[in-house]
């Protein structure tokens, strides 16, 4: 079967090579030797990062859904757990999805038990990704500091920072003349509406080129055999005595021992598909860029009000974004009221950026769960697995998401690191509340 | 977008409060039964097109009212009471 224009067009980083087809073949080992050889030898296409092969009518795992999280999934079942007859279906093209629209920060300043070691090991994965994957994902360790800009909440932050240090993650509490330092665009002047006391920072947080990463996951789990099925949506589940056997999709029926949706923004409407109502909502979140600046902001910034974060991109623009729109829906289109609240938030920190020109906005859906923590989980129905409700966390999450979630579908036992992310934690009175940032912002 | 207050009209959505899903019937006074509880609290229908819900004027005449939007595409519908 020929490959229609747009699967060329979008088959991952090498889509400049205009003479991909199927029987392309598919890059080995990437290293500067042979970065060396393509740029001697400009007329050859570089290989296909993945492969694309038809749909096998059975596979022991199906995974609904090619973003960060399922196709780290997928390539964690094969380098963990020897698992390698695994398809991941995806609707789109890789790297459609909210992988590549979050604003790729990395971070495990938590504090609540059951987000502490999840996270700390993310970032621990993350911090050794590029190297794992044969794949640059631009990991920039540049250090997130939160500012305080009243002396309590400097209390806050020092207990904070105390839990964490005893949880083997780094903090450090900055005083208002080391952040001064470090942050002199910020608004110092005497009559600043929010005065900066001081911050809590993260040297090991920072941020990851997102592209990267679903296009590193994807080229690694497809070396190690796993099948990228892009442009194949599920529109069904096969279940027989509450036991899932495959799934039907716009390619036809795909047999399954296990099924595992990560499928995060639409995660109540593909679970509905297999009868289950959950403890989600979906939510618009957006972000935002301004035009190319010359490097000023060397870490990421946020600050507790709002949920306002800001960092700069390696091509210069300031990324920031602040909190979800606060209703249901589904249309990637953001209001008025938050891009104004979000670039007052910016002004009143860095007055200089009142004076930039916002380059582009865009809106994410993400599910959003009454607690603000995710499930990794087993579901009511067999052999049926569970991966969202990842709410503002999913980007920083997804290197261990996909270790832990690959774990509980190969053992059909939730991983240690996520008996806190399970479903039915709401009816056992085990909300995991970190930030007391669920679906419900309207109503507090 | 632009929501219809019934008393005001046409308002922005920043005038507005969310209340959610209008839909959910809140369980009988005295019901014991945990499971009715949780599901009414905790599970969201989360429907991908027609929803009703709630939203209260809360910067303007301060009025709870029942609207129709459809969640894919945001298009307001009527004023259901």
């Amino acid at each position: 079967m020929g490959r229609t224009p747009q699967e060329v067009r979008f088959s991952g980083p090498c889509r400049a090579a205009p003479k991909s087809d199927t029987n392309a073949p598919v890059s080995k080992h990437y290293s500067a030797l042979a970065l060396a050889r393509h740029a001697l030898d400009p007329d050859m296409p570089w290989p296909k990062a993945w492969e694309s092969p038809e749909p096998k009518s059975s596979y022991d795992v199906v995974i609904v859904g090619g973003g960060g999280h399922g196709l780290a999934t997928a390539y964690y079942l094969a380098k963990n757990h020897g698992i390698t007859n695994v398809a991941v279906i995806e609707k789109s093209y890789i790297g459609s999805g909210n992988v590549g629209r979050n604003t790729t920060l990395i971070r495990s300043n938590y504090m609540i038990g059951g987000n502490t070691a999840f996270f700390e090991h993310s970032l621990k994965l993350w911090e050794g990704l590029s190297h794992d994957l044969n794949f640059n994902c631009m990991v920039s360790q540049r250090g997130q500091i939160v500012l305080a800009v009243n002396p309590v909440q400097m209390d806050v932050f020092a207990r904070r920072g105390n839990i964490m240090r005893l949880n083997g993650i780094d903090a450090e509490l900055l005083d208002a003349g080391e952040v001064r330092k470090l942050l002199p665009y910020l608004d110092w002047s005497k009559d600043a509406r929010w005065p900066i006391c001081g911050a809590i920072m993260q040297p090991r947080a920072g941020t990851v080129r997102h592209d990267a990463v679903a296009w590193g996951y994807a080229r690694a789990a497809s070396a190690l055999g796993v099948h990228i099925i892009e442009n194949c949506e599920v529109t069904g589940f096969v279940i027989n005595d509450g036991k899932v056997s495959g799934v039907e999709t716009s390619r036809g029926r795909i047999n399954a021992g296990k099924v595992g949706i990560a499928v995060a923004g639409h995660t109540s409407h593909v679970a509905k598909m297999a009868g289950l109502k959950l403890p989600v909502e979906s939510h618009i979140l957006q972000a935002f860029v301004t035009e190319p600046i010359k490097p000023i902001v060397d870490n990421v910034i946020s600050w507790g009000a709002e949920l306002f974060y800001l960092s700069q991109s390696d091509k210069g623009g300031l990324v920031f974004g602040g909190h979800i729109d606060g209703f249901n829906t589904y249309t990637q289109r953001g209001q008025f009221n938050r891009i104004q609240t979000v670039a007052e938030c910016a002004v009143s920190l860095m007055p200089f950026i009142s004076r930039l020109r916002m380059l582009r906005h865009w809106g994410g859906i993400q599910d959003m769960t009454p607690d603000g923590s995710p499930f990794i989980s087993r579901t009511p129905v067999r052999n049926l697995y569970l991966n969202g409700g990842w709410c503002y966390q999913g980007f920083k999450a997804t290197p261990a998401s996909g270790w832990t979630y690959s774990h509980t579908i190969a053992h059909d036992q939730e991983h240690e690191l996520v008996r806190d992310f399970a479903l039915d934690r709401f009816e056992k009175g085990r909300e995991l509340d970190e930030f007391g940032l669920g679906n419900w912002t309207y109503k507090q | 977008m632009m929501l219809p207050c019934p008393h005001c009209g046409d308002r922005d959505v920043s005038e507005f409060r969310y209340g959610g899903d209008a839909s959910k019937q809140r369980p009988q006074h005295g019901t014991g039964d945990l499971q009715t509880w949780h599901d009414y609290f905790f599970l969201f229908e989360n429907p991908k097109g027609p929803h009703t819900e709630y939203w209260q004027h809360v910067l303007g005449c301060r009025r709870w009212f029942k609207l129709a939007r459809n969640t894919a595409t945001n298009e307001i519908g009527e004023v259901v009471s």
